[in-house]
């Protein structure tokens, strides 16, 4: 099952995001799982400097902006 | 219908072109267009009515145009800036020299505030000087096109570029006195603890982008911080209308004045907690300015809204030891009461 994991402390960034992700991952049809983390610890050991982050199946796939559903489906399939 | 590459290219850059060519005309004939519509509606030249309509007819599209503008630009400029670019910028710099470099990539950096923390972990964990990457924090908020514009456009290009060069000289000045002061110490531990080598993460490095890509960029933050802003804007403007109709000159010359020594600490003071973005802060400053306040303590106080804050100081606690944000806060406001007072007693 895909593992899809939103990194973001909780700004208006991160909830769209995670909208946005979850949108492009119901549309991809295969079972899913969407996960938010806010715990700064957990975010950092991605490794990551610009939130909100999307990381899907453990790889950071984008970080920093909110893409486009178009853009989000590619980056979760 | 599928057009050869060639000829959307073509299109897209005559769609630009003739934007911009007709963004300066409207810009150019708005004085005239303002004065118009304010006296077609009936209103009676000169009357306190007529003087605040006419300033808002003719500032709110101004602004409005400038702002369009100067943000689409910042946003084309910013496709060519990544944190991850500017921490390899600035990593193993000598201080001085990252202090400068620091508060100037602060303005075209792409900084979103929510990411101040993973952002100082990852400057801090990479090399970059504790100072150099205070500069940084400093200027990112702080020295922002949106601010700049507002002060373009509605007091003129001297202001603008006062509050830009002061503020970056706050940012590097406060970089450097902190990074002098050694403060590692004061860091909280854990954030050393994450350090590695080179965090890039996979994809996050931006591939390099088509002009039309970074075009797009460019309109998306239109949409994006315009989007946000022009209520405030508006708001701002009508405001100052108001003033400039209404309210007797030098009102505000008593308390806010050059005379009064205490007004500079006091406008840093209540500035300090209060957060807002830039645009929400210009309706005060209107106000203000409008009133009769001296430029410097007008300045003094947007920059402490902007720049420093409360919800700014909470979510750094999470990285820094109270005793570092304090002295943080503590020498950036410093910085912001000398600019306030040098500008009182020049200007």
């Amino acid at each position: 099952m895909k593992k899809i994991q939103i990194l973001g402390t909780g700004c208006a960034k991160c909830q769209k995001l995670a909208a946005v992700a979850d949108e492009a991952a119901k549309a991809l049809g295969a079972p899913y799982e969407l996960q938010k983390i806010t715990d700064l610890k957990q975010i950092m050991s991605f490794k990551v400097m610009t939130t909100p982050a999307l990381v899907v199946d453990g790889v950071v796939r984008l970080s920093g902006r909110v893409p486009t559903i178009e853009e989000a489906t590619q980056l979760v399939g | 219908m599928d057009f050869p590459p060639l000829f959307r290219a073509v299109i897209r850059w005559t769609i630009t072109v003739f934007g911009l060519v007709a963004w300066w005309q409207i810009y150019r004939h708005l004085a005239a267009i303002s004065i118009w519509l304010t006296y077609a509606a009936g209103l009676s030249r000169g009357s306190s009515l007529g003087v605040a309509v006419e300033f808002f007819v003719f500032e709110v599209p101004k602004v409005m145009l400038l702002l369009i503008l100067v943000v689409f630009a910042v946003g084309v400029v910013r496709t060519f800036f990544t944190p991850e670019r500017t921490r390899r910028l600035l990593t193993g710099q000598s201080e001085s020299v990252g202090n400068i470099l620091a508060a100037l990539l602060g303005i075209v950096t792409p900084f979103c505030s929510c990411s101040a923390v993973p952002l100082f972990i990852g400057f801090v964990t990479a090399g970059v000087p504790l100072g150099v990457t205070f500069s940084f924090l400093v200027s990112a908020p702080m020295v922002n096109e949106v601010a700049l514009v507002l002060l373009l456009g509605m007091f003129g290009w001297k202001v603008a570029a006062l509050y830009l060069s002061t503020g970056l000289a706050v940012a590097i000045v406060a970089g450097w006195t902190l990074g002098k002061l050694r403060l590692e110490r004061y860091v909280e531990p854990w954030v050393y603890e994450n350090a590695t080598a080179s965090n890039v993460a996979a994809g996050a490095e931006l591939p390099s982008m088509t002009w039309y890509a970074r075009v797009q960029s460019g309109f998306a933050a239109v949409r994006e911080i315009v989007g946000r802003v022009w209520l405030y804007v508006v708001l701002g403007i009508a405001v100052g209308a108001g003033i400039h109709g209404y309210v007797p000159e030098n009102f505000m010359a008593s308390i806010m004045g050059r005379s009064t020594w205490w007004s500079v600490p006091l406008a840093v003071a209540f500035g300090v907690p209060m957060y807002s973005n830039a645009a929400g802060v210009i309706p005060i400053v209107q106000a203000l300015l409008g009133k009769g306040a001296a430029l410097g303590t007008v300045l003094a106080f947007m920059m402490s809204v902007i720049g420093l804050s409360l919800p700014e100081a909470i979510i750094l606690r999470q990285v820094l030891k109270p005793r570092l944000i304090a002295l943080f806060f503590g020498v950036v406001a410093s910085g912001i009461l000398l600019v306030g007072y040098l500008f009182n007693l020049v200007l």
